[in-house]
């Protein structure tokens, strides 16, 4: 999971989509886990450092984190993988993880 | 370490400068205690959902709608209107305060006289008051509102048989420039249905007119229609006096007041739109005062008045079971209260709150109960903080209906606490169990035992 090279992330979590002109906000572990992914961290990696830093449970941290990922890509803020077939009609993001 | 506390990654799209059909105030501050008490103490103790009632509350709210009324008019009496809320415990609160009992069925007669609420200080409304009901109502010297011809009717072909002679008032039904028109109980104003039914009272001596009544609606955003409708009760009040030289007893201007909840598809909030109970008591005692009615005969003023005593007095306290996504994407949260407990969701946008405290990241959602049907839905659309599985939220202001038009659908119903001035918590309804519903039913001997 990679996030579309040109998106703008602020220190304060105002995130803006240049392709579609969209503006988002995130919360403050929204901007974590973006930011992680930005440097090209993995899920599983990202995952592991939120649970060392959060109070809770390693399976609920990946359900909100699917969750979480599912609207980056509903949102189209992520690169389409070239296996994803990149069907424009679909909403991919929000198919179940 | 110590770690940080979880809270939902959330993603929100920033809609430039458009209130979007969610609205764009959050107002989802989180509601930690009730008068003095924590809600996560509360559900520890009691359960989730659980109905809350703050006596305050329900004092201070009496109060100030007394004050109202009477610092502008000489003689103001209040009847509680049992079906809002007739737990006992509630009902007593407002007797103690001074409130007669309205009740419209034998049911709620029977309950008011259960708590101790002497006949004399009962006023039976509605359609549907049985042969023996009024029997019983005639012999406790109650107020009988009559409703239909029919039920005139009834009551002369007892006052034949037993001597007696009853107390009754008219309802009357009247245009107040509201619509639409509740015309359906009652005797009409406007096309002289309501001198009709009086002239066949008053000539046939076998009934005793003590007063009128009406009630001209519930929810009613117009002071002004209690003007008129005031008015319009003085007038007749006056008529009686010219045409049979007859003094009544008292004018009942029912309930109906707004409480501060938002209807659904409103603009504006019901905090900024509905008239207070000063408007309602400037309105209805000035045209009482005003009228032709001399002023040493002025009648008792009753009122009914029902939601507006006692929805800010009642809370809901519930818990997340699950969070969802719809398929365009939008987030659902389930609740474990729906509209079995809530019906009130289905006029009113319940306000929603936390329990706990909570960062300033909203979040569009729907929010639903834990039912099996699609109609359990308690807010359409709404913005709230990133709840998770277990949150506890309060909603507020639901103290009118719900605790008697619950349903007991695919389970049981919750305890109901009081919280007393000294902060004290008293469980006034017991939690229904599987017994309790059980008890009430027979299975035919041929239908005790299967195997499968
Ligand atoms: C006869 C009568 N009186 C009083 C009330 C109480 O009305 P509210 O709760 O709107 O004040 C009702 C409610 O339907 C009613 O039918």
């Amino acid at each position: 999971m990679r996030l579309k090279k040109n998106i703008a992330v602020s220190e304060t979590g105002f995130v803006f989509d240049p392709n579609s002109g969209d503006s988002y906000s995130l919360n403050d572990i929204g901007l974590e886990i973006v930011e992680l992914l930005k440097q090209g961290r993995s899920d599983s990696s990202v995952l592991t450092a939120l649970n060392s830093r959060y109070d809770i449970d390693r399976a609920s941290l990946e359900k909100y984190y699917h969750d979480f990922v599912s609207m980056l890509k509903y949102y189209r803020l992520t690169e389409e993988r070239p296996d994803a077939g990149a069907d424009s009609g679909h909403n991919p993001g929000i198919q179940p993880q | 370490m110590e770690k940080l506390p979880f809270e939902r990654p959330v993603i929100k799209k920033l809609k430039a400068g458009m209130p979007g059909k969610f609205g764009m105030k959050t107002g989802v501050a989180p509601v930690t205690h009730i008068d003095q008490v924590a809600v996560s103490d509360l559900i520890a103790e009691h359960g989730s959902p659980l109905f809350v009632i703050s006596e305050n509350t329900l004092r201070r709210t009496f109060r100030e709608a007394k004050r109202a009324f009477e610092t502008r008019y000489p003689k103001v009496r209040f009847a509680w209107s049992y079906k809002t809320n007739y737990l006992n415990a509630v009902c007593n609160v407002f007797h103690q305060e001074g409130s007669w009992a309205e009740v419209v069925s034998g049911f709620e007669y029977e309950k008011a006289l259960a708590l101790g609420v002497e006949g004399q200080h009962i006023i039976f409304n509605g359609p549907d008051k049985s042969y023996d009901d009024l029997i019983r109502a005639i012999e406790n010297r109650s107020l009988i509102h009559i409703d239909h011809f029919d039920e005139m009717y009834m009551l002369h072909e007892i006052s034949v048989k037993t001597g007696s002679k009853p107390r009754v008032a008219i309802r009357v039904n009247m245009d107040t420039g509201v619509y639409p028109m509740w015309d359906r109980f009652g005797f009409n104003y406007e096309n002289g249905e309501a001198w009709d039914a009086i002239n066949r009272i008053m000539t046939s001596g076998k009934l005793e007119l003590t007063g009128l009544h009406t009630h001209i609606g519930t929810y009613m955003l117009s002071a002004d229609a209690y003007r008129i409708a005031a008015s319009k009760l003085a007038e007749l009040a006056e008529g009686l006096v010219r045409r049979y030289g007859k003094t009544i007893d008292y004018i009942d201007i029912g309930g109906g007041f707004a409480s501060k909840n938002t209807l659904k598809g409103a603009y504006y909030a019901g905090t900024d739109t509905a008239p207070d109970f000063d408007d309602y008591a400037e309105a209805i005692s000035s045209a009482i005062v005003n009228s032709q009615i001399s002023p040493d005969n002025m009648p008792l003023l009753i009122l009914e008045t029902g939601r507006a005593l006692v929805d800010d007095a009642g809370y809901l306290l519930g818990t997340v079971i699950a969070n969802k996504r719809l398929s365009d994407g939008r987030r659902a949260t389930i609740l474990d209260t729906g509209v079995n407990l809530l019906f009130t969701s289905f006029w009113y946008e319940h306000q929603i709150n936390p329990a706990q405290p909570v960062s300033d990241h909203t979040e569009e959602t729907t929010i639903y109960g834990p039912l099996c049907m699609n109609i359990d839905v308690i807010r359409e659309a709404s913005v709230m903080p990133l709840l998770k599985k277990g949150d506890n939220v309060v909603i507020s202001r639901i103290g009118a209906y719900n605790m008697t038009q619950w349903m007991q659908f695919i389970t049981t119903r919750p305890r109901v606490v009081m919280i007393d001035a000294e902060n004290k918590i008293h469980v006034i309804r017991e939690k229904e169990k599987l017994e309790t519903i059980n008890s009430l039913e027979r299975v035919p001997e041929h239908l005790k035992k299967f195997k499968l």
